[in-house]
C-alpha cells in the first residue's frame, strides 16, 4: 500500500524489516548505506524511510539532514533505528529531522503498528 | 533473499562483520589513533550488537556491547586504543564467533574476557575515563514527572530505557505513580497505567532532561521542575558542539557502493553442485563428439563442435567463479601473526605480497591449516629473540614474508622468515640419532633440509606451546601432495629460511595423460610428467630384479603397473615408460599404450574407499567408460621406497 524506503548496512535487519513490511502489505525498497539511501529517494516517491544511524560510507544523520533539503521529500517521515538510549544521539536525529525512532530489536508486530501509525498521521 | 531466513543472513552477516573487526583492530595496531579504522571497528561492533539482538542472539549482542562501550569510549576520546585494548577485543574475537554460530560458549571465559577487556580500557586511558569537564557545574536537583498514554507501550515506547536515560544524566530517586491504575478487572495488560516520579541530581541543564523524551514529548505529559532546595539555579550551558562530526561521503564511497551492490552470494554447495553438472556436461559433450566424429552427418558435426567451444567455455567461466582471492586467508594469519607476537616476545613484522592471486576455494580451504604451521614454525624457530638479532647486527623486528603469484597452471605461494636459518649440523645430528642416515654419509645439501619433512623429525631443543612438537612438517608435506602440489625449501645460516609450496589453480579439472595397463585406462595428471619413452624388450628383460631405467645417465627407479594392479595377462610387446616426478624425485610408470591427452573432471572416489592409496580419484571418459586417476604422491613415494629396499638388499 504504502512505498517505503528502509535504509541499513546489516541485510539482516533489511530482510526483517522487508519480510514483516512486505507482509503488511507494503512494497519496501533496500538500500544498504547512507550515500545509497540517497540515491534510492532519488526526488520522492516514498511514503516512509526507516533508517539505521551507524553505516559505513555515509552515515544516517547526514543522509536525513541531505535529504530534508530536497523539496519534494520535506513531509515525508523518516524513521530511524537505534540500539542507544543515548539522548544526545536521538536530539542530534531530531535536529536533522527526523520525525521518530524504533528500538533495536524490535518485534515485527510492533514494527507494522509504529509504521501503520507514522503513516496514518 | 527475500522470504529466506533472516537469521541464516545475520549468521552470515556476523562472519563479515567478525572479519571486518579484526582487520579494523590490526590496522589500528600499527596505525594507532586513525579515526576512520576507530569508527570502522565501533561501527561493526554495534552492528553486531544491533543485528544479533534483533535475531535473538542476546548472549551476543550482551557480550558485544561491553566491546561497543569499550570502543564508544575510544572513539569519545575518552580511552585510547591502546595495545592491550586491542589484544583484549582480538580475543573477545572467538568467543562472539561462537556465540555468534549458536556453538556452547562458557561464560566463564566470557567473564574472564570482560574483565580483561575492562583491565585494558580503564589502564589504558591512564586518566579516569571521564572527559574533564572544564569547570565542574553545580548540580541541580530536579523532579521529573512523566505519564505515557495507554497506547505508549504498543507503539514501541519503552519506559525503562527512558529511566536508564535519566539514570546516566546522574543520580536518581525513582518512584513509580499507580493512582492510575485501574481496577483488575478492566485492566488491559497490553496498555500502560503507571506514571513515575523521578528526583534527578544532575549537573546537566534543563534541556538534556527534556532530550530523554524528544520523540514522546506530543504524546505524553511531563513536568519538569527543579526541587525547591535546590543548591543552584540550572546552568543553561550551550549544547555540546557534536555537529561538527558529520563529515562529508569520503570520494570513493559511490564507487564502493557500486561494486558492493553487483555481489552476489551464494552457498559453496551451490557452486560445487553447479560444478559437478559442468563436469557431467564435459563427459557428454566429448561422448557426442565421438558419434559426430564417426558420423557423416555434417549438421552433427556442426552441431558437436558448436556444444564443444560452448562447454569449454562454460567449463573456464565455472572455474574462474570458484576463484577466491588469497587475500581471504592472509587476513586471518595477521591475526595469527599478532598473536605469535605476543607469545614470543618476538617483534614480528609481517609482509603480505601478491594477495590478489586467486585460487580454488576448496584448495584454499585446504592450505590453510599447512601455513598456520608453518608460520608458527618461521615465527617460533626461525626468527631469533629480538636480544639475538641485535648481537648478529639485524634489525630487532623480525620478518615474515608471505607472497604468492601465479606461474603457468600453478600458484607459488612462499613463506620466508629472515631468521637465523636451518642450522644444518643439527638437523644431520638428529638425522643420524634417528637412524635416517648413516654417520658421516655425504648428503647434498636438499637432501639434508629434506629430512625436516620427515615424519616425526624436530630439532626444537624445547618443546614449546607453539610448535616443536615434532608433528607437523610431514602432515603439511602430505597435506601439500594431495592437493597435487610440491614443497621445497631453501635455507641461508642468519638470512633466513624460505619454503615455497607449488599448487595447482584447481582441484576439480586436470589435464590428464590417459595410459592403458592390459584392459583397463588410467589417468596421469600431465603436470606431474616429464617424460614418455619405450621400455625396449632388452631393458625389461635385463632389470627384472631391481628396476631401473638409464635415463640421461641418471638411473631412474620404475614401477610395472600391470604387475602393481596384479592384472595376470601377458603384456604389449613395446611398452612404454611414464616419466613422472613429484618435486626432485622421480619415478618410471611401465604402461601398454599411452593413448593421449584427456581433460579430466574429477570424481572423487567414496567414503568406503577412502583407504585407497594409489588413486586419487576417478574420470568418466567419453564412450561412458570410467578410468581411475594415479596419485602421482604416493606413487613415486612407493617406487622410491622400493628401490631404497632394493639397494638394501643389495
Amino acid at each position: 500500500m504504502a512505498a517505503i524506503l528502509t535504509v541499513d548496512d546489516s541485510a539482516s535487519i533489511r530482510q526483517a524489516i522487508k519480510i514483516a513490511l512486505s507482509g503488511a502489505g507494503h512494497q519496501v525498497t533496500e538500500a544498504n548505506d547512507g550515500s545509497d539511501g540517497l540515491a534510492k529517494a532519488g526526488s520522492g516517491g516514498f511514503s516512509l524511510i526507516i533508517t539505521d544511524l551507524n553505516m559505513p560510507v555515509m552515515d544516517g544523520l547526514t543522509m536525513i539532514r541531505q535529504l530534508r533539503t530536497r523539496p519534494a521529500l520535506a513531509g515525508v517521515p523518516i524513521l530511524f533505528l537505534t540500539t542507544e538510549s543515548d539522548a544526545e544521539v536521538k536530539a542530534q536525529a531530531k535536529a536533522a529531522g527526523a520525525t521518530g525512532w524504533i528500538n533495536k530489536p524490535f518485534d515485527p508486530d510492533q514494527l507494522v503498528r509504529i509504521v501503520t501509525k507514522v503513516l496514518a498521521a | 533473499m527475500i522470504g529466506g531466513d533472516p537469521t541464516a543472513t545475520f549468521r552470515l552477516e556476523a562472519q563479515d562483520l567478525l572479519v571486518q573487526i579484526e582487520e579494523g583492530l590490526l590496522d589500528l595496531s600499527r596505525r594507532p589513533g586513525d579515526r576512520s579504522l576507530i569508527d570502522a571497528v565501533f561501527r561493526g561492533l554495534h552492528t553486531l550488537k544491533g543485528s544479533g539482538a534483533m535475531f535473538g542472539f542476546d548472549a551476543l549482542a550482551a557480550f558485544t556491547h561491553h566491546c561497543e562501550s569499550a570502543f564508544d569510549k575510544v572513539r569519545k576520546g575518552q580511552a585510547e586504543a591502546s595495545a592491550d585494548l586491542i589484544a583484549a577485543v582480538l580475543a573477545a574475537q572467538d568467543h562472539m564467533r561462537a556465540l555468534a554460530e549458536g556453538r556452547e560458549a562458557s561464560d566463564a571465559v566470557g567473564q574472564a574476557l570482560l574483565e580483561r577487556l575492562h583491565q585494558a580500557v580503564e589502564g589504558g586511558g591512564g586518566e579516569p575515563a571521564e572527559p574533564a569537564a572544564p569547570a565542574a557545574p553545580a548540580k541541580s536537583a530536579w523532579i521529573v514527572r512523566f505519564r505515557l498514554p495507554p497506547s505508549a507501550l504498543v507503539n514501541g515506547a519503552r519506559p525503562l530505557a527512558l529511566l536508564d536515560e535519566l539514570r546516566e544524566l546522574g543520580e536518581c530517586t525513582v518512584t513509580a505513580l499507580t493512582d492510575g491504575v485501574p481496577p483488575l478487572a478492566d485492566l488491559v495488560p497490553t496498555e500502560c497505567h503507571l506514571a513515575w516520579e523521578v528526583r534527578l541530581k544532575t549537573e546537566q541543564p534543563r534541556s538534556a532532561i527534556e532530550d530523554v523524551f524528544i520523540f514522546l514529548i506530543d504524546d505524553m505529559t511531563l513536568s519538569i521542575e527543579p526541587e525547591l532546595q535546590a543548591d543552584a539555579q540550572p546552568q543553561l550551558a550551550a549544547e555540546p558542539a557534536v555537529e561538527a562530526k558529520a563529515e562529508a561521503p569520503p570520494p570513493l564511497a559511490e564507487a564502493k557502493a557500486a561494486r558492493v551492490a553487483e555481489t552476489v552470494r551464494v552457498p559453496a554447495e551451490r557452486l560445487d553442485e553447479l560444478m559437478d553438472r559442468v563436469g557431467e556436461l564435459v563427459i557428454a559433450q566429448s561422448r557426442l563428439k565421438q558419434i559426430a566424429t564417426a558420423s557423416t552427418e555434417l549438421n552433427l558435426r556442426a552441431v558437436s563442435e558448436e556444444i564443444e567451444r560452448l562447454a569449454a567455455e562454460l567449463r573456464d567461466t565455472m572455474l574462474v567463479v570458484r576463484m577466491v582471492p588469497i587475500s581471504q586467508m592472509f587476513g586471518r594469519f595477521r591475526r595469527l601473526i599478532h598473536d605469535l607476537g605476543r607469545e614470543t616476545g618476538k617483534a614480528i613484522e609481517f609482509v603480505t605480497e601478491g594477495e590478489s592471486t586467486e585460487l580454488d576455494k576448496t584448495v584454499i580451504e585446504r592450505l590453510a591449516d599447512p601455513l598456520v604451521h608453518l608460520i608458527r614454525n618461521a615465527a617460533d624457530h626461525g626468527l631469533e629473540a629480538p636480544e639475538d638479532r641485535v648481537a648478529a647486527g639485524k634489525p630487532e623486528t623480525g620478518r615474515i614474508t608471505l607472497a604468492a603469484r601465479q606461474a603457468g597452471g600453478d600458484v607459488i605461494i612462499t613463506i620466508s622468515d629472515d631468521g637465523r636459518g636451518v642450522n644444518r649440523a643439527r638437523v644431520r645430528a638428529k638425522a643420524e640419532e634417528a637412524g635416517l642416515v648413516a654417520p658421516g654419509a655425504t648428503l647434498t645439501d636438499a637432501d639434508l633440509l629434506q629430512f625436516i619433512f620427515h615424519p616425526g623429525f624436530s630439532t626444537a631443543k624445547a618443546i614449546t606451546s607453539l610448535s616443536g612438537r615434532g608433528v607437523g612438517m610431514d602432515v603439511v608435506k602430505r597435506t601439500i601432495e594431495s592437493l597435487r602440489g610440491s614443497i621445497e625449501m631453501t635455507s641461508e645460516a642468519d638470512r633466513g629460511s624460505q619454503i615455497a609450496l607449488r599448487i595447482p589453480l584447481t582441484l576439480a579439472i586436470i589435464d590428464g595423460l590417459l595410459v592403458r595397463v592390459a584392459g583397463d585406462r588410467y589417468v596421469i595428471p600431465l603436470a606431474a610428467v616429464e617424460e614418455c619413452v619405450e621400455l625396449s624388450v632388452e631393458q625389461d628383460l635385463r632389470s627384472t630384479g631391481r628396476s631401473l631405467l638409464t635415463l640421461r645417465d641418471r638411473l631412474v627407479p620404475f614401477i610395472r603397473l600391470r604387475e602393481l594392479f596384479n592384472t595376470g595377462t601377458p603384456p604389449d610387446p613395446h611398452q612404454k615408460v611414464v616419466v613422472v616426478s613429484t618435486g626432485a624425485e622421480r619415478v618410471g610408470l611401465v604402461v601398454d599404450q599411452i593413448l593421449g591427452d584427456h581433460q579430466t573432471v574429477i570424481k572423487s572416489l567414496s567414503a568406503f574407499h577412502a583407504d585407497v592409496e594409489t588413486f586419487s580419484g576417478a574420470t568418466i571418459l567419453g564412450d561412458g567408460g570410467v578410468a581411475l586417476i594415479l596419485d602421482m604422491a604416493h606413487l613415486v613415494a612407493a617406487g622410491q621406497h622400493r628401490d631404497a629396499q632394493m639397494r638394501a638388499a643389495g
